[in-house]
C-alpha cells in the first residue's frame, strides 16, 4: 500500500509540476470558461428566462467542457518522448499510475472550478454564498465521478489518431448521470429548497462515484497495456 | 529491491546455475505481421548479446518483449529462472531499457527527471543516487537545466542515467549510438564497458556491427522475426560481416 501511494503521489506531483511550468491547459481552460460564461450571459434574454433557471445548466456545461481540456492533457503529456513506456517499465503498479493521473486531474479541474465559480456568480448574479457549503460538496462529488471516468477514457483515447476528438465522444455519454444529478441539485440549491429535497440525486451521485471509481481502477490495466 | 540488490539476485542466479535471462520460443505478431517467430536464447550474468538485423527484422519488438512492455503470444521470458510476470514489480526493478526514445519529460530538469524515476523505483538515498547518476554521465553541471533544452547527445546520456539509476541486472539497449557525435559515442562506450565489467547482462540491438561486436560476448543475426544465428563471439569479425550481409540479402 505504501509503494502504491508513493508512486501515485510521485506521478501526480510530476503532472502538476509540468502543468504549473507550462500552464498551457490551465490557461486554455480558464479562457474557455470566461468566454463561455460571457457568451451565455450576453446571449440570454433576461426578460424571457430568469438567470436562476438557466444558471445551473450553464455552470455544469462550463465545468464539463473546461475539465475536458485538462483530461485530454493527462495522458497527452506522456506521449512526449514516449514517457508512458517509462511509467509502464517502472515497478509502479497500473493502479498507482491511474490514481496518480486521477489525482493530478482532480487538482487541475478543482483549480479551474475554483476560479470559474466566482466568475459564474459575477456574470449570473446567483446566490452562491448562502449555499456555498452544499454546492462545494456537489461540485466535489460530480468532479470526482467525471474525472475518474475521464482519466480512463483519456488513456484509451491517447493512442488514437484524433485523441482530442475521441475523448468527448467516448466520455460524454458516461457523464450524463453525474452532470444531470449535479444540475438538479444545483437548481434546487439556488432556488432555496432544503438540502433534504435533493437526497435521491445525491445518492445517485455518490453511487456513480463508488461504481465508476472501482470500475475504472479495474479496467485501467487493460486499456494501458499493449 | 533497492540499489545493489539486482547484482545480488544475478549472483544468486549464477550460483544456482540458472541463466540470468532466458527466452524460450517467443512469438509475437501484429495483425498479419509476424514480428517474432520462435526466438530463443539464454544469457548468463555478465553475458552481453548484440542483435544485428535490417529494418523491420523485429529487433525493437524483441527488446519490448524482454522489457515487459509487450507480452509474447507464445513462448516465455525468464529472468533468473522465473517467468516475466505481467504485473511483477520485482521483475521490472531488474530491467533497465535504453530505448529509441528518451522516456524523459522535456518540462522537467535533468535532476527532476531522475528524481521522479528514483521515486518510482524506490531508490534508497534518492538525492545522492541522482547526483551520482548525473556525474556518471557527465551531466552534473546541467542538473538544473530543463531536459527539453538538451542536445541529442545530452538527452541520450540522461536517458542512460535514467535506465541505470536503479542498478538493473539486465540492461536492454535499442540503437544506443544512433544520433550521437564521436565524443558522446565514446562516453557511451565507456559506460557500456563498465556495465560489462560489473557483470550486468546486456542485450544490444544495433545496425552497427563493429560497435556491437566490440561490446558483446554473444552475437545474433535477426532476419524477418527469426534468429538466423546466435552464438558466442569467436573473433572472426569478417565472417560476421559476411554472414550478416548474406542474411540480409537472402531476405531480399
Amino acid at each position: 500500500m505504501g509503494d502504491l501511494l508513493r508512486a501515485a503521489w510521485a506521478i501526480a506531483a510530476k503532472d502538476v509540476l509540468l502543468e504549473f511550468r507550462s500552464r498551457t491547459a490551465f490557461v486554455s481552460a480558464l479562457v474557455f470558461t470566461a468566454l463561455v460564461l460571457a457568451i451565455f450571459n450576453f446571449a440570454r434574454d433576461p426578460t424571457a428566462v430568469s438567470a436562476l433557471d438557466l444558471a445551473p445548466g450553464i455552470l455544469w456545461i462550463t465545468f464539463t467542457f473546461a475539465a475536458m481540456l485538462g483530461l485530454n492533457r493527462a495522458f497527452g503529456l506522456e506521449k512526449e518522448n514516449r514517457a508512458l513506456d517509462g511509467l509502464l517499465l517502472s515497478p509502479a503498479s497500473r493502479t498507482a499510475i491511474y490514481l496518480g493521473k486521477m489525482l493530478a486531474n482532480l487538482v487541475f479541474v478543482g483549480a479551474v472550478e475554483a476560479i470559474a465559480l466566482p466568475l459564474f456568480a459575477l456574470f449570473f448574479n446567483v446566490p452562491v454564498l448562502p449555499v456555498l457549503g452544499p454546492l462545494v460538496l456537489v461540485i466535489a462529488l460530480a468532479t470526482l465521478g467525471f474525472v475518474a471516468v475521464g482519466t480512463l477514457m483519456s488513456s484509451m483515447a491517447v493512442n488514437t489518431r484524433l485523441a482530442e476528438l475521441m475523448l468527448p465522444v467516448l466520455l460524454l455519454p458516461f457523464l450524463v448521470p453525474p452532470v444531470t444529478s449535479a444540475v438538479q441539485i444545483t437548481a434546487r440549491l439556488f432556488a432555496g429548497r432544503p438540502f433534504s429535497e435533493v437526497g435521491a440525486w445525491l445518492r445517485l451521485l455518490v453511487g456513480y462515484d463508488i461504481i465508476f471509481v472501482a470500475a475504472c481502477l479495474l479496467f485501467f490495466e487493460s486499456t494501458i497495456e499493449e | 529491491m533497492r540499489r545493489g540488490e539486482a547484482t545480488l539476485t544475478a549472483a544468486a542466479s549464477a550460483a544456482a546455475g540458472r541463466p540470468a535471462l532466458e527466452v524460450r520460443a517467443v512469438e509475437r505478431s501484429f495483425g498479419h505481421v509476424r514480428a517474432l517467430r520462435g526466438v530463443s536464447f539464454a544469457l548468463d550474468a555478465g553475458d552481453s548479446l548484440a542483435v544485428f538485423g535490417p529494418n523491420g527484422a523485429g529487433k525493437t519488438t524483441l527488446l519490448r518483449v524482454l522489457a515487459g512492455l509487450l507480452h509474447p503470444q507464445r513462448g516465455e521470458v525468464l529472468l533468473d529462472g522465473a517467468p516475466l510476470a505481467r504485473a511483477d514489480a520485482a521483475h521490472r526493478r531488474r530491467v533497465g531499457l535504453i530505448a529509441h526514445y528518451s522516456l524523459l519529460y522535456d518540462g522537467l530538469t535533468a535532476a527532476e527527471n531522475l528524481a521522479f524515476y528514483a521515486r518510482l523505483y524506490g531508490v534508497a538515498g534518492r538525492d545522492a543516487a541522482v547526483r551520482a547518476a548525473l556525474e556518471g554521465v557527465g551531466l552534473a553541471d546541467r542538473a538544473d537545466d530543463l531536459a527539453g533544452t538538451f542536445s541529442r547527445g545530452m538527452v541520450q546520456r540522461l536517458a542512460i542515467a535514467r535506465a541505470l539509476l536503479h542498478a538493473p541486472s539486465v540492461v536492454l539497449l535499442d540503437e544506443p549510438f544512433s544520433g550521437l557525435d564521436q565524443r558522446a559515442a565514446a562516453a557511451l562506450r565507456d559506460v557500456l564497458m563498465r556495465l560489462r565489467a560489473e557483470r550486468r547482462t546486456m542485450v544490444l540491438v544495433t545496425h552497427n556491427i563493429d560497435e556491437g561486436l566490440e561490446l558483446a560476448t554473444h552475437v545474433a543475426i535477426q532476419v524477418a522475426g527469426r534468429f538466423a544465428e546466435c552464438a558466442p563471439v569467436d573473433g572472426d569479425l569478417a565472417a560476421y560481416r559476411r554472414r550478416y550481409a548474406e542474411a540480409t540479402a537472402a531476405r531480399g
